[in-house]
C-alpha cells in the first residue's frame, strides 16, 4: 500500500506558518502494492502504512528518510517528526533512505515544489507538514484496528510509545500486535490538521536527550559512505577532471601510462581522461604518470584570469550604463539618493572557496549488459537529478536509474551536482563492469563548483536625521543559477536565486532599497556552497551597514535594533546576541562587531570579539556569540551543534579561504595550498536558541553567514579601519590598517 | 610482493606493491572502510591509524614499513565500540558528517594513551592535524576531556 502525495497540491498546500490539509487541496491518493486490498496483514512481513513508514509485527517501526544526510541531521529529524504523531517508540524505529522518487518523496517546500533534493536547509520545513500527515494517519489505522477488534469506540483509546491503550479496560496492545492482525483498510482515513498534536504534547520533538542515530555508527567507523561500497567484481577508476568545462583532452601519453603497474585502461574522455585499476592506489599512480595537453578552444573560461578580471568586475560595480537584473526592489532606492542630505559608498569583494568536503567525489555504478538500467551507490544531495541526466546518457528513463544514497561526507552544496555518478555510470557502460570511481584530492579540487567571486558596490543615502532613505547594492558576478540550474534560471528571466541570496534588506525599516546583480561570464563551474549567496551578500551588507551607522553617528547595534523594531523575530536574536556577549561592554584592545542575517525563514544574529596583531596582520578571534531562531526545533542538541560547526565553517571562510583562477583552470591542490580552519583558530563559540514558536526553518547554513561581518565590524570598531575584502587576510589586514 | 602484520590483534598477509599506502591495503585488501581517505598527503588526518600504538598517518606509510609491526584502526580500538573516547563522542554527540572521525577518535586516542590528563591546549596541540569540515572542534575538545575524566 502507498499513499501517493500529489506534489503540486502538497507544494501549494504548505505555508511556512503550517499546513492546512484538504483546504488547498492535499489529497492522498492510495495504490495498493504487494499488499491486495482489504488482505491481511503480513504475519511476518513489515505493513506499509503509507509511502513513509512500516511497521513489523516485532514492533520495529522503519521510516523513509527522504533526503539526505551530510551531517545536518535529517537521518534523525524527519524520522523523529514522522514518529512523534505516529507516537512510535523512539527505540524502536529504524530508519531508510528512499530511493530517488520526487513523486513520492519530492520536497513540497516552496523553493522546491516537489523536487527530490537537499539543499537550502529546507528538509525540516519542507517535510515537517507530509511526514506529521503520514504519522498520524498510519496511527488512526493502527487505532482503527484495534477499536474493531476490542469492540470499543476510538475516542476511548490512546497511544504511547507505540502501544495503544483502552484505559477503561486496562487492555493494550502493541503496535505490532495490531499489524499481525488488522487489515488495511480499503479507504484509508483522512486526517486534517486539527487531528495532528499541538506542540504542548509533543513527546519527541524538542527532546533534548535523544542522540542523533547514526552518530554510534560515526564513532565506530561502521557509518558506510559512498567510498566504502564495494561491489563484487568491481573495478576502480580515477578521472584526471578538465581543469574547466569544454577543455578536452587533446594528446594524453596513453602507452606511457599503460606501462604503470596496476594501470589496466586509459581513457580520455570529454570530461577528463579515466584511469583504470583493480586497486585504487594503481588508477593514483597512472593519473600521476598522465601527460595531457587540453583542447581549450570551446572552453569559455579559456581565457579567465580572476585577478585580472577584477578591473572589469569594479567597473561593472558603478557603470551606471552596465545592464543588471533587478532582484528585489522596494520604493525607489535611486530616487532617495538623489534626495539625501549624505551618501556612503564602498566597494567589497569575495574570492573564489571550494567545499573542501571530506569525501572527495566519488561514486560506485553497476550499468546493466543491455546498458539500459543502472544501480548507482553514492552520497548525493540530488540523486533525482542524476536519474534524469543518466538516463538522457544511457537513452532510457529515470525510473532504470536506481539511486542508492549513502551517507555523505561533507555536502555544503557540492554533492548537489552529480558530475561523479554521471562520470561512474559512463565508465561502468564503456567497461561493462562494475566500477568505483574515486577522485584524489588534488582531482577533487581541480573539478571544484566553488562559491563564485564577487565584487559588491554598495552606496546608501542617509537624510539629516541619519535615517537610511536609499541602499543600492549591485553584485557583480557570475550567475550561480545559470550554470547549476539552468531550467531555473530561464524560467525566472534570469533570477540568480542562489547567487543573489541575502542582496534584500527585507527584515530592515528600509523604504528605498534596490539590489541588482550586473552578470559575469566567465565560464567557471560556479555553484552552491554552505549559505549560498548570503554567504558574501550579507558580509558587503552587513559590514558596510556598520559603515552607514558610522557616517549616521549611530551605535551598530542600536541601528539593527532600530530597523528590526517591526519585525520581532529578527529583533529578538540581535537582542539575544547583545546580551549574550555583553555586547556594549568595554573590551580593551579588542573590537566587538554584531551583524544579522535571515535565511530561508531562519533568524541569527552574531557577535565577534576580535583583536588584531598589527605587525603580523593576524586576526584573532576571542570569542563568538550566536543566537539563532528557526522556529520549532526537533532536535535541539543538535541545534547548537549546526550553529557552532556553522560559526567554524564561516570563521573559515572570513579568515582563510581562497582560491585565484588563471586560464580558467583552479590555482589549488590540496589542503596545503587550500588550508581551512584547524583547531588551533577556534574561539569559544556561545551559542543560544531563541524560542519563537514558529514553523520550524532550517540549521545547516544560516550560522555561517553573520561570522565575516561580525569580524570586519569588530576590527572596524578597533582599529577604525574597514575590512573589505574576503577572506581577511594578514596581508589584507595590514593593507587594510595601513590605508 | 607478500607483507605480514598485525592488524586488530589478527595476523595478516597481504599481496601488494611494497609502496601501496598502507591506507589501500586497509581498505580495499583487508575491507576495513573505517580508515578513510581525506587528501593522500598527509594534511588532514582523516587516515589516521595506531602503528604500534603510535598514531600514524596511513596514506604517508608504505605497506611495506609496517612489516611485523602493530597496525590498529578504529575497528579495532576496541571490541565493540566501548572505548572511553567512543562512549564520550556519543555522549557529547560530536559527528556531523562523521567522515573525520574515525581519525579524529584515532588521534585521540594515542593522546589519552601517554596523556591520561591532557589541557586544552595539549588536546589542541595534538589534534591540529586532523581537519573537521564540519566544524565539530569544540565538541571533539568536550569529548576529549569528558574520556579523560571518566575513562
Amino acid at each position: 500500500m502507498t499513499i501517493h502525495i500529489k506534489n503540486g497540491s502538497v507544494a501549494t498546500s504548505i505555508s511556512r506558518r503550517g499546513f492546512v490539509a484538504g483546504s488547498a487541496g492535499l489529497t492522498f491518493a492510495f495504490t495498493l502494492g504487494g499488499l491486495g486490498r482489504g488482505a491481511a496483514i503480513g504475519e511476518t512481513k513489515p505493513t506499509e502504512f503509507n509511502a513513509w513508514v512500516s511497521i513489523a509485527p516485532d514492533d520495529t517501526v522503519t521510516i523513509i528518510c527522504p533526503s539526505a544526510e551530510m551531517g545536518q541531521g535529517v537521518y534523525t529529524s524527519l524520522p523523529l517528526i514522522l514518529a512523534e504523531e505516529l507516537d512510535a517508540d523512539w527505540s524502536k524505529v529504524r530508519v531508510e533512505f528512499a530511493p530517488a522518487n520526487p513523486k513520492l518523496y519530492g520536497n513540497p517546500h516552496y523553493l522546491f515544489k516537489g523536487a527530490q533534493i537537499t539543499a537550502a536547509s529546507v528538509s525540516v520545513p519542507g517535510y515537517f507538514m507530509p511526514l506529521r500527515m503520514a504519522g498520524a494517519q498510519a496511527r488512526r489505522v493502527l487505532l482503527d484496528a484495534a477499536s474493531a477488534a476490542w469492540g470499543a469506540p476510538v475516542s476511548e483509546l490512546t497511544t504511547d510509545k507505540s502501544t495503544i491503550i483502552h484505559k477503561k479496560f486496562g487492555r493494550r496492545m502493541s503496535y505490532g500486535e495490531v499489524v499481525s492482525f488488522a487489515k488495511v483498510p480499503t479507504t484509508m482515513p483522512k486526517i486534517s490538521e486539527s487531528d495532528l498534536k499541538k506542540p504542548s504534547e509533543f513527546k519527541l520533538i524538542g527532546r533534548k536527550d535523544l542522540g542523533r542515530l547514526d552518530v554510534p555508527a560515526k564513532a565506530t567507523g561502521k557509518a558506510q559512505y559512498g567510498i566504502d561500497v564495494h561491489v563484487p567484481g568491481m573495478i576502480y577508476a580515477s578521472v584526471l577532471q578538465s581543469p574547466m568545462d569544454g577543455a578536452k583532452p587533446k594528446d594524453v601519453n596513453v602507452p606511457e601510462v599503460m606501462k604503470i603497474k596496476g594501470v589496466t585502461k586509459v581513457i580520455p574522455l570529454p570530461f577528463g581522461v579515466a584511469v583504470f585499476s583493480d586497486t585504487f592506489d594503481g588508477a593514483r599512480r597512472g593519473l600521476d604518470a598522465l601527460k595531457v595537453t587540453w583542447d581549450t578552444s570551446k572552453a569559455v573560461a579559456a581565457s579567465f584570469d580572476s585577478e585580472l578580471a577584477k578591473t572589469d568586475y569594479e567597473k561593472k560595480g558603478r557603470d551606471p550604463g552596465v545592464s543588471t537584473h533587478v532582484e528585489h526592489q522596494v520604493g525607489d532606492a535611486l530616487g532617495g539618493l538623489k534626495g539625501a542630505a549624505k551618501t556612503v559608498e564602498a566597494g567589497y569583494w569575495t574570492e573564489y572557496t571550494y567545499h573542501a568536503q571530506m569525501e572527495p567525489m566519488n561514486a560506485v555504478a553497476q550499468v546493466a549488459p543491455d546498458g539500459k538500467s543502472c544501480d548507482i551507490w553514492s552520497g548525493t544531495q540530488f540523486g533525482a537529478l542524476a536519474t534524469f541526466i543518466i538516463a538522457g546518457i544511457l537513452k532510457t528513463t529515470p525510473d532504470k536509474i536506481r539511486i542508492h544514497n549513502q551517507f555523505l561526507g561533507g555536502g555544503y552544496g557540492r554533492r548537489i551536482w552529480p558530475d561523479a555518478l554521471i562520470q561512474a555510470t559512463i565508465l561502468s557502460n564503456i567497461v561493462k563492469k562494475p566500477v568505483k570511481l574515486l577522485l584524489t584530492r588534488e582531482e577533487d579540487v581541480a573539478a571544484a563548483r566553488p562559491r563564485p567571486m564577487t565584487h559588491h558596490a554598495l552606496t546608501a543615502g542617509l537624510d539629516d536625521k541619519g535615517n537610511v532613505v536609499g541602499w543600492h547594492h549591485r553584485l557583480v558576478s557570475e550567475n550561480v543559477d545559470a550554470v547549476a540550474a539552468p531550467p531555473r534560471f530561464k524560467a525566472t528571466g534570469g533570477k540568480d536565486y542562489i547567487g543573489a541570496r541575502g542582496l534584500d534588506q527585507a527584515f530592515y525599516a528600509m523604504p528605498n532599497v534596490l539590489a541588482e546583480y550586473a552578470r559575469e561570464t566567465r565560464g567557471m563551474r560556479v555553484h552552491a556552497w554552505r549559505a549560498i549567496g548570503s554567504g558574501y551578500n550579507k558580509f558587503a551588507a552587513e559590514a558596510f551597514l556598520d559603515e552607514v551607522a558610522a557616517a549616521a553617528g549611530k551605535d551598530p547595534l542600536a541601528l539593527r535594533l532600530e530597523l528590526t523594531k517591526d519585525k520581532p523575530r529578527a529583533h529578538a536574536v540581535i537582542k539575544a546576541v547583545a546580551e549574550m556577549s555583553d555586547f556594549n561592554k568595554k573590551r580593551p584592545g579588542r573590537g566587538m562587531g554584531i551583524a544579522f542575517t535571515d535565511y530561508h525563514g531562519s533568524f541569527a544574529a552574531g557577535a565577534a570579539e576580535v583583536s588584531v596583531d598589527e605587525n603580523s596582520g593576524k586576526l584573532k578571534v576571542h570569542n563568538f556569540w550566536i543566537a539563532v531562531d528557526p522556529g520549532i526545533v526537533i532536535q535541539p542538541d543538535h541545534v547548537y551543534a549546526e550553529a557552532e560547526g556553522a560559526v567554524v565553517f564561516g570563521l573559515s571562510a572570513a579568515l582563510i579561504e581562497q582560491f585565484s583562477v588563471k586560464n580558467g583552470a583552479v590555482q589549488a591542490s590540496n589542503f596545503n595550498d587550500y588550508p581551512v580552519i584547524r583547531m588551533s583558530d577556534i574561539p569559544p563559540i556561545h551559542s543560544r536558541i531563541v524560542d519563537s514558536g514558529a514553523a520550524p526553518t532550517g540549521m545547516g547554513e544560516i550560522g555561517v553567514i553573520p561570522v565575516a561581518p561580525a569580524i570586519a565590524n569588530a576590527v572596524a570598531q578597533l582599529t577604525g579601519k574597514r575590512l573589505r575584502h574576503l577572506p581577511m587576510t594578514p596581508e589584507r589586514v595590514k593593507e587594510a590598517l595601513k590605508a | 610482493m607478500s607483507i605480514t602484520f598485525t592488524i586488530n590483534g589478527k595476523t595478516a598477509k597481504v599481496e601488494a606493491e611494497p609502496d601501496t599506502p598502507l591506507l589501500w591495503v586497509v581498505r580495499e585488501n583487508l575491507m576495513l572502510t573505517g580508515t578513510k581517505f581525506g587528501c593522500g598527503a598527509g594534511l588532514c588526518g582523516a587516515c589516521t591509524v595506531h602503528i604500534d600504538g603510535k598514531a600514524t598517518r596511513s596514506c604517508q606509510t608504505a605497506v611495506s614499513q609496517v612489516a611485523g609491526k602493530s597496525v590498529t584502526t578504529i575497528e579495532g580500538l576496541s571490541p565493540n565500540g566501548s572505548h572511553p573516547l567512543q562512549i564520550a563522542w556519543i555522549e557529547e554527540q560530536v559527528p556531523q558528517c562523521g567522515y573525520c572521525q574515525s581519525g579524529q577518535i584515532m588521534q585521540a586516542a594515542a593522546l589519552l594513551a601517554k596523556n591520561k590528563t591532557p589541557t586544552r591546549d595539549e588536546i589542541v596541540a595534538y589534534m591540529d592535524g586532523n581537519i573537521c569540515r564540519c566544524g565539530t572542534y569544540p565538541r571533539i575538545v568536550r569529548a576529549i576531556r569528558r574520556a579523560a575524566r571518566e575513562g
